[in-house]
């Protein structure tokens, strides 16, 4: 078999079941694509020599018999994951050369699958960020390009390494964080499948922290029955943090039958926002009528407080940002600062700090700081998470009345250039107008490719669904992709 | 709310984080463009709405009260940037 790489996880499985070919040839072909594709700035911690041996390991384990489906299975995992004796770097100079002593629960339950890293992936500084360019490795590159264009594309961000791995085919499936749209707007941006999952599903044990109430894992892959299959290997209960949810996880690739007949869809009138691109505006109605013709019901339905979404989230998030880097500090990992003579720990902090954050990771824990800050508690981050109350009763009330799913654009955009002089960071976080309600009430979300505009980038519409039905959202998403037909793969020129 | 430098310097100083002084007003444009933005939520009527404390209706769940883990010294000092004799070591505090 030639382009191993370019298998799906399904393909992949039931080519190594066959036996067909191998774990170390499927990680043998990824190990080269990686190899050739440094201009993505994808991978930015190789491990080889790892999977190589967990391929061995996988094969025999294949052999035996006794192989869930992932086993075998070449990932990328981002480098906001801790994984044992491999670099976690949450893409920070302040945590330069920290080598985890301990697995992250999601990416202990892949290896212990069977699934193979190939490497750690390029993402936004701690996660903060929408085009991957706060990185300290410098920015991930999107492997898609306008028709005629050499102009470099944003994969998105913050899980940019990991849309432009998946996209490139240099990995057959990639894990994300996703605090406001990490994981959507990537994968909107690089036409690849992101899905969140409910606030509790995936445990946050040893993934470095950004804001504890709304961070989530999920699965980056090529195809819809790939999410299904890679989720459900990521969730699960674990008793070290406190927040996951111990609720048996159902097998999710039995559930795509693509019949979404009688199914009531969602279509919230507040997401169509001023000044958002016709060719969004046509996507979502495409998307919607492919979901009639497969039978659903669609609805007209109001998400009232919408708007505040955003505004809510730019207080929570910093504020437990804040709180959350409080951490590196130059005492017990990464960075220290080079002290000056007579500097006593105030010094070490600050210096290590001010040298060890990047630009926007400083903006946001002041911002956090300030709003958490005495006198203004009340003002900002009381109202913030009042409104969020009021986020979420907008949901809870959409679904009481018998919605089954909510489509709405990804992103308001289809990808960005790189580099562009972004002078208000507000207009960066319009990125998130779409994504971020979700990650507000906690509810499962998923972003898939439906179309191409009009220079040839892929554009994906977002499925939003009810807290703990993984399954079902991924089945509307499934007969969404199956009427959408979407193929297209950037031309490779890197 | 209008950020002016002195609060700008105030907040750094409680973030712990260094800032030189010339950059004071170009970080306290940028809190006052973020805060702007943020101001928005004054808008709403949030008197009777109780503040979010947790997204999912779920009780924090109890364990045994009991020791899960320890003995492990040599990797918890393995990645400190200066550490002796079983300690971190930091400069020094008191006088």
């Amino acid at each position: 078999m030639s382009d191993l790489n370019k298998l799906t996880i399904a393909e992949a499985r039931d080519a190594l079941r066959r036996g067909e070919t191998t774990a170390v040839e499927l990680t043998e072909a990824c190990l080269g694509a990686i190899e050739t594709a440094d201009a993505l700035g994808a991978f930015v911690h190789k491990t080889p020599d790892l999977a190589l041996a967990r391929a061995q390991a996988a094969d025999a384990r294949l052999k035996s018999g006794d192989a869930p489906a992932l086993c075998g299975i070449p990932l990328g995992i981002k480098d906001l994951f801790c994984t044992e004796g491999v670099e976690s770097q949450a893409a920070s100079k302040i945590l330069t050369g920290f080598r985890p002593e301990y697995e992250s629960t999601v990416s202990a339950q892949l290896r212990d699958a069977g699934a193979v890293m190939l490497g750690k992936l390029n993402m936004d500084e701690f996660a903060m960020g929408s085009s991957n360019e706060t990185s300290v490795y410098g920015p991930a590159v999107n492997p898609w390009r306008a028709a005629g264009s050499t102009q470099n594309l944003t994969p998105g961000g913050s899980s940019g390494g990991s849309a432009a791995a998946v996209a490139a085919d240099l990995c057959l499936g990639a894990t994300g964080t996703d605090t406001g749209g990490s994981i959507r707007q990537p994968a909107a941006f690089t036409g690849t499948v992101g899905l969140k999952p409910t606030y509790g599903r995936c445990s946050r044990w040893g993934i470095v922290a950004f804001a504890s109430s709304l961070d989530q894992a999920g699965p980056m892959t090529k195809t819809v029955r790939d999410a299904a299959i890679m989720g459900a290997a990521m969730m699960g209960h674990d008793p070290k943090d406190s927040t996951s949810a111990d609720l048996p996880v159902p097998d999710f690739e039995a559930m795509l039958t693509g019949d979404i007949r009688g199914k009531v869809i969602g279509i919230p009138r507040e997401y169509r926002v001023d000044g958002m691109p016709e060719e969004i505006e046509k996507l979502w109605a495409d998307g919607a009528a492919m979901l009639k013709d497969a039978g659903a019901e669609l609805r007209d339905i109001a998400l009232p407080h919408t708007k505040y979404a955003l505004p809510a989230y730019y207080v929570i998030a910093p504020a437990e940002a804040s709180s959350n880097l409080a951490r590196y500090d130059g005492v017990r990992f990464g960075y220290r600062a080079e002290l000056s003579q007579g500097d006593g720990i105030t010094e070490l902090y600050e210096k290590t700090r001010a040298e060890g954050f990047g630009a926007e990771v400083k903006r946001r824990i002041m911002i956090g700081t300030y709003v958490l800050s005495a006198g203004f508690y009340d003002a900002y981050y009381n109202r913030a998470r009042r409104v969020r109350s009021l986020i979420k009763r907008d949901f809870d009330e959409v679904f009481a009345a018998g919605v089954d799913a909510i489509l709405t654009p990804a992103t308001p955009s289809a990808a960005f250039e790189l580099g562009k002089e972004v002078a208000d960071p507000v207009e960066m976080y319009l990125n998130d107008v779409f994504t971020v309600t979700v990650n507000l009430a906690g509810l499962p979300g998923v972003a898939l490719p439906t179309g191409l505009n009009a220079a040839g980038l892929p554009l994906g519409l977002q499925l939003i669904g009810r807290p703990f039905e993984e399954g079902a959202l991924l089945n509307t998403a499934y007969a969404l992709e199956q009427a959408a037909g979407f193929v297209a793969k950037p031309n490779k020129w890197w | 709310m209008s950020i002016d430098t002195e609060t700008a310097a105030r907040v750094a100083k409680l973030a712990r984080i260094k800032v030189d002084p010339a950059e004071l007003p170009s970080l306290a444009s940028e809190f006052n463009a973020i805060l702007g933005f943020i101001e928005q939520l004054s808008e709403l009527d949030v008197s009777d709405v109780e503040p979010m404390t947790s997204v999912t209706p779920q009780r924090l769940k109890r364990r045994v009260d009991a020791v899960t883990d320890g003995n492990q010294q040599a990797k918890v000092l393995s990645n400190a940037p200066d550490a002796r004799e079983g300690f971190f070591a930091v400069p020094k505090v008191v006088e």
